[in-house]
């Protein structure tokens, strides 16, 4: 077992498909020869050479429809677009292709592609390298969504997107790539894509969150356990499809819910849990479902974005209301 | 290196006679009829496609109506390894590619396995968001270039599309990749209202290949032998290894844009008296009579033929049972995610009380 950042985890799993799986290709602007913005892709040019891993032109709307040639020609393509407020053009190709080949056709073409991309803010980025815009993407059917929040989760969702047969969004979340570091076997290990995790077990309240919002998530439940609050700490992990089962049993056994999630509030994904839980575990709940999120804003530059993002303080809070009340 | 003229390929006059250099397929009288058979189909097809329209009994068409040579002259070319990534006006190649008529009424009827068929031996689906479907192109040949598989990817495309920056972006990467894809607009003079000259300030739309590196032709679009020699030039080209290749087919849509459409908002009837003398289908027909001596009674007998194949597809297809609502879940993804089944059942519970 090697000690590994999310990063590198990322660099691990795509080495991994690489190796396993000549039909897998990494490409997307500077992925080659420079190994990625953040080096996701280091040293896989110089390992795997230039027809596995394929430096492109800039053209992100081009490239993910590239993909979909690809994909449906029987390749794997794994895509990097370099932040998530450059993947806009690609929506087109995503959404109108990607997402609804298998289904149009009936089965008979694929697109078994994914799409990776740094997820998030807090790393004091130039604008439109911050954004967390999830909720956008988890709406489209025919879609998965994925965002790990460890170094051994990227790996094993990152490979399980690589192996999915249908179009992955992987979010990479940007603030975690380097901050952390877990023990990694590269055991080729791949996690499911429809499952959420149960970080912490606990009886009092559910604490529901994804991505490097999960830091914030952690400490406030430990915090909580110290005072004697058992929180039941959820990862939710893939936001399509929502693994529906594991959040609803969580809040039937604690009747009280906190989510969490660095994305603006209106139409997010904390919605269609929120409404998840009053569908499914309406009776069971003793206090109203608090969402702890970023503002109805633009997310901002560097010297406010700490005002946006949920703090362990605003997640903590949000708690407090939800144990407050019977 | 790429020159900047744009050459313009010709065979025959709107008369049917020769004005420039005919290809040896030109010689061989069953070919040419074999062309003439394959427009005329088209022509029939489309006919009955807007007549089901019109009596409710097919969604929104697209005519192709005056443009069966571009797509007949590709698909003459193509050979069946090849992939056809077409917009949604290529009814013609569609049909000469093994697609039967019943599956594309299929699909212009609301029948997702219309589409299903269409893809069935290997082309792609008719894609009608514009343009969105040149990068597919370009990820097709990049995938026949590094499997070394001498095929070609042909994406077909119209004047509106060649404004967008999705088509300009497949260019600009099969350029640097030299891959075996043929890009085709069919300038037909028209997106829905717009004339080509309000779509761009480009002397000709084939020159939008130059600056992505490679070269741009145009062809009269109306003239089956001149595409027939256009297209099987640029694909032997792919096929050598020889990269990317543009044809502008200059053409003319006789029809509104789609059965929706009404284009006396926006052209007169008198417009389409020119472009009606450059008729694809009489200028072979000329040129047949001329060369070969093809008669009144040939033509009639073919028509019938066709008439009759195309009457019993059109039967076949309105014979077709609809699939149940449950199919909308079935091919979402491989394996139908857990929360999604209870939707399934719901779908289908829902349709059975209907």
């Amino acid at each position: 077992m090697t000690e590994h950042t999310l990063l590198s985890a990322v660099n691990l799993a795509c080495a991994r498909a690489l190796a396993e799986d000549s039909r897998v290709l990494i490409m997307g602007e500077d992925v080659g020869v420079n190994g990625g913005v953040f080096r996701a892709t280091e040293g896989l040019y110089a390992r795997f050479g230039a027809e596995r891993v394929i430096d492109t032109p800039l053209c992100e709307a081009g490239l993910a429809g590239l993909a979909v040639g690809l994909a449906s020609q029987g390749y794997r393509p794994v895509l990097e677009i370099q932040f998530m407020g450059f993947i806009y053009p690609a929506l087109d190709q995503l959404v109108n292709h990607a997402a609804r080949l298998r289904t149009r056709t009936r089965g008979k073409l694929t697109c078994p592609l994914v799409v990776r991309t740094p997820h998030g803010g807090g790393v004091h980025s130039p604008e439109h390298h911050s954004e967390s815009t999830e909720a956008m993407l988890a709406h489209v059917p025919g879609l998965r969504v994925v965002i790990p929040s460890s170094p051994r989760r990227a790996y094993g969702l990152l490979l399980a997107a690589i192996r999915d047969p249908d179009p992955v969004v992987f979010l990479e979340p940007t603030r975690l790539y380097r901050s952390t570091r877990e023990a990694l076997d590269d055991d080729g290990e791949a996690l499911p894509l429809d499952r959420a995790f149960v970080l912490r077990e606990g009886a009092d309240l559910t604490l529901v969150s994804w991505g490097a919002c999960l830091r914030e998530a952690e400490q406030a439940s430990a915090a909580l356990a110290e005072r004697g609050v058992s929180v039941e700490l959820i990862d939710v992990a893939t936001l399509k499809p929502l693994d529906e089962r594991t959040l609803v049993a969580s809040v039937l056994k604690t009747g009280r819910c906190v989510i969490a999630h660095e994305a603006a509030r209106s139409c997010g994904v904390g919605a269609e849990i929120a409404a998840l839980l009053a569908d499914e575990a309406l009776l069971a709940l003793r206090a109203p479902v608090q969402r702890v999120t970023g503002y109805d804003t633009i997310i901002p530059l560097a010297k406010l974005e700490h005002h946006y993002l949920p703090t362990t303080a605003r997640i903590l809070a949000a708690c407090e209301r939800a144990l407050a009340s019977d | 290196m790429v020159t900047l003229a744009i050459a313009c390929t010709r065979c025959l006059d709107s008369a049917g006679n020769s004005i420039g250099v005919l290809p040896p397929l030109a010689a061989d009288r069953e070919a040419v009829v074999g062309l003439y058979r394959a427009m005329l189909r088209t022509r029939v097809f489309d006919h009955k496609a807007v007549a089901l329209q019109r009596t409710g009994r097919l969604g929104t068409y697209a005519s192709c109506l005056g443009q069966e040579a571009v797509a007949v002259g590709i698909a003459s070319a193509m050979q069946q390894q090849d992939v056809l990534l077409p917009s949604f006006r290529e009814h013609g190649a569609q049909l000469l590619r093994r697609v039967p008529p019943e599956a594309l009424y299929q699909y212009w009827g609301g029948d997702e396995r219309g589409s299903a068929a269409i893809v069935e031996h290997g082309d792609y689906p008719n894609c009608l968001p514009i343009g969105s479907q040149a990068p597919h192109a370009a990820g097709v040949a990049l995938a026949f270039k590094l499997s070394r598989q001498p095929r070609v990817a042909v994406c077909v495309f119209g004047d509106g599309a060649s404004s967008k920056g999705d088509v300009y972006e497949a260019m600009n990467m099969a350029g640097v990749w030299r891959l075996p894809v043929l890009f085709v607009i069919t300038n037909n003079q028209w997106a829905i209202s717009l004339p080509v000259a309000r779509q761009t300030a480009a002397d000709t739309l084939a020159q939008k290949a130059l600056a992505a590196g490679f070269e741009g032709e145009q062809v009269d679009g109306n003239d089956v032998l001149a595409m027939h020699v256009a297209v099987s030039a640029a694909l032997a080209h792919a096929r050598a290894g020889g990269g990317p290749r543009c044809l502008e087919a200059l053409t003319y849509r006789m029809a509104d844009h789609t059965t929706s459409d009404d284009a006396h908002r926006y052209r007169s009837e008198q417009s389409l008296e020119e472009p009606r003398q450059r008729d694809p289908l009489l200028r072979l027909e000329r040129f047949l009579r001329s060369r070969f001596g093809f008669t009144e009674q040939e033509r009639d007998k073919l028509e019938a033929e066709l008439r009759e194949e195309i009457d019993a597809a059109a039967a076949h297809y309105l014979s077709l049972p609809e699939e149940p609502a449950s199919a909308m879940f079935d091919h979402l993804y491989a394996r139908l995610p857990e929360p999604y089944r209870a939707q399934r059942t719901a779908a289908a519970e829902e349709s059975a009380d209907d």
